[in-house]
């Protein structure tokens, strides 16, 4: 059987996307990792806990599990193309058989992970990413601590912060790199969400929470697990000034997101800069990448923010729609075939504006939706990009390594190595990669990849894994031969 | 409500729906690996299935990632 769409990940866009068209009348499937839909934002326990939006969602992916094929717990590897122009998505089951799923179009919408700066420390146990914590209460019910140390930079650290001390932790203090002008001229008020600083504000002084500005954790200290941190005081560029020890269990730390494109980078998606330097696959206004039948929506097209990754998944959803019902009876094999590559795409043939106008005359309905959407992408947007713009990684934080500082966690490859690979003429990530292994591990490089490119003086690349998921060996012969996109085995 | 699974044995917690990591890392366990060279211990990072820290292995299985394995009746972790 073909599905109409495989939508990957089930986080706010990827259930906005897959509801939307299984609501217009498609067959669609939809895949996640994880054990109930959610993504990161709406992450939850067996048992819930109210939450701002959590009951509208909920009843969503109640309404996507009737109407579409939901697949939990299944980890796609990789999509390639078939000989006929169609897509499959190669998942692995929970019991790590493979699970092939055809596909006329296909919705990713893998979201983001944690962007973590390394420190000398920053491996021992009890030093988690500040979305690492945060999982752990929404999913778990978990406290990742008791005395906890909040660090490093965006307004992301706030709700880990009054959610960690709302659930009865000790947060010892947020530690936000950037700023310099506090909490009262946080730029979520510039940014009209007065309503919403003012709440974690409340919440942090509730629970006695320091927020200090310019301050980071530069070295966490411990045996076999982290028993206290160095916490400077910076200036602008992030060079430290001064330091002084706070003894903790446990420290959050994260220094933005890296959206996950690494499916689309596999098909040949053409990508772009996002404002904080980060590789996102570029779409145009119906969220379509530059590979037919190949959408994005959410922070793999850049972060913003759940309301963005929803609104963005929507409409994907209708656009897919559309094409579904233009396409008709004509196969979309046969369209991906006519020469709509890569470079054609972009495109003298079909702009955005003829497709849009096409889509009113075909729906008149869904033209009007399409633009109350299209104004409400444009703001949140637009509201993603200040916030990039207001939280920066400054370079200072390079000199809080010392030698045998971990860059690269899975090969242990310290600071000295990469120097030496630099010293040997390696003067980009890739040559620092080869010579010295960082980011050749378990992780691919997810982990210290932004940092590596920083330390080779380069911005970050999209990422090259010839699969997004480690796989066996089984479910990669099932992949035929003679397919043009199979994955290299490195 | 609660149930059990071991760790090298020993009794661990779990409220139905926790990963394994999650209900390790609750009961104070907070490394359960150690690396290949320098022998550092090692338990949750990144709490999402990216940062491979978490290997684990259950019930004899190959080594899979603590925080994404949910936790079930009887479960035996072992550490290397
Ligand atoms: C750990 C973490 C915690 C966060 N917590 C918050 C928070 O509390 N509040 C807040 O405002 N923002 C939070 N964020 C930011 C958050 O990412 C966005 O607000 C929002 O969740 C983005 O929605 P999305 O749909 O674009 O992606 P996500 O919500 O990230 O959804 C992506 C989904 O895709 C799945 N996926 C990815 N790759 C694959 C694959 N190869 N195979 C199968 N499934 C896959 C993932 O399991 C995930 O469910 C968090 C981010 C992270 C990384
Ligand atoms: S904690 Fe990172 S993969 Fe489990």
């Amino acid at each position: 059987m073909t599905y109409d769409l495989v939508v990957i990940g089930g986080g706010p866009a990827g259930v906005a996307g897959a509801l939307t068209a299984a609501q217009a009348g498609l067959r669609v499937a939809l895949v996640d990792a994880s054990v109930r839909l959610g993504g990161q934002y709406f992450r939850h326990s067996a048992d819930p806990r109210p939450a701002p939006g959590l009951g509208r969602f909920l009843r969503q992916a109640r309404a996507l599990d009737r109407r579409a094929d939901v697949r939990l717990r299944h980890q796609v590897w990789n999509v390639t193309r078939e000989p006929g122009g169609g897509l499959t998505v190669h998942a692995t089951a929970p019991d790590r058989t493979a699970v092939p799923l055809a596909a006329r179009r296909v919705l990713i919408a893998t979201g983001a992970y944690d962007r973590p700066l390394p420190f000398p420390g920053w491996d021992l146990p009890g030093v988690l990413t500040a979305g690492g914590a945060q999982a752990l209460l929404k999913g778990d019910g978990v406290l990742a601590g008791r005395r906890i140390v909040v660090g490093g930079t965006g307004p992301f650290l706030l709700p880990v912060a009054s959610g960690l001390a709302g659930a009865g932790a000790r947060v010892l203090g947020v530690f936000e790199a950037n700023g310099g002008l506090g909490l009262a001229r946080h730029p979520l008020l510039a940014l009209g969400k007065a309503g919403e600083a003012a709440g974690y504000a409340a919440a942090l002084a509730r629970h006695r929470v320091p927020y200090r500005t310019r301050q980071a954790v530069v070295a966490a200290h411990g045996e076999r697990e982290v028993e206290a941190v160095t916490v400077a005081r910076l200036d602008k560029e992030w060079n430290v000034l001064a330091t002084r020890v706070v003894e903790c269990d446990t420290v959050a730390v994260g220094y933005g997101f890296v959206p996950q494109i690494e499916l689309g980078v596999q098909l040949g998606c053409r990508t772009r800069q996002d404002v904080d330097g980060s590789p996102v696959l570029a779409v145009d206004a119906g969220q379509r990448t530059s590979v037919p039948g190949v959408w994005a929506a959410g922070e793999p097209t850049g972060v913003g923010g759940w309301r963005l990754s929803e609104v963005e998944g929507r409409i994907a959803g209708l656009t897919i729609a559309a094409e579904s019902r233009a396409a008709g009876s004509r196969a979309p094999e046969s369209r991906a075939l006519e020469g709509r590559t890569d470079e054609s795409r972009t495109d003298e043939s079909r702009t955005d504006e003829s497709r849009d106008a096409e889509g009113r005359d075909r729906e008149g309905r869904d033209g009007e939706v399409a633009g109350v959407l299209a104004r409400r992408r444009e703001r949140w947007r637009a509201f993603g990009e200040a916030l990039q713009h207001a939280y920066p990684v400054r370079p200072g934080w390079q000199g809080w390594l010392r030698d045998d500082t971990l860059v690269c966690r899975c090969e242990e490859v310290p600071l000295a190595r990469v120097r030496e690979a630099r010293d040997l003429g390696a003067t980009d990530a890739r040559s620092i990669k080869l010579l010295a292994r960082p980011g050749m591990g378990w992780c691919q490089g997810r982990i210290c990849g932004y940092a590596v490119s920083c330390l080779a003086g380069e911005p970050p690349q999209p990422p090259r894994r010839p699969i997004a998921q480690p796989v066996t060996l089984g479910a990669l012969a099932e992949l035929t031969d003679d397919d043009p996109t199979t994955p290299p085995l490195t | 409500m609660t149930f059990h699974i071991t760790i090298d044995g020993r009794p661990v917690p779990v409220t139905p729906g926790q990963s394994i990591g999650a209900a390790l890392h609750a009961a104070g366990v907070r490394s359960w690996r150690s690396t290949r060279f320098g022998g550092r211990p090692r338990g949750l990072f990144c709490g999402i299935g990216v940062c491979f820290d978490c290997l684990v292995s259950v019930n004899g299985r190959t080594p899979e990632r603590a925080c994404l394995a949910e936790a079930a009746p009887g479960d035996e972790v072992t550490t290397a």
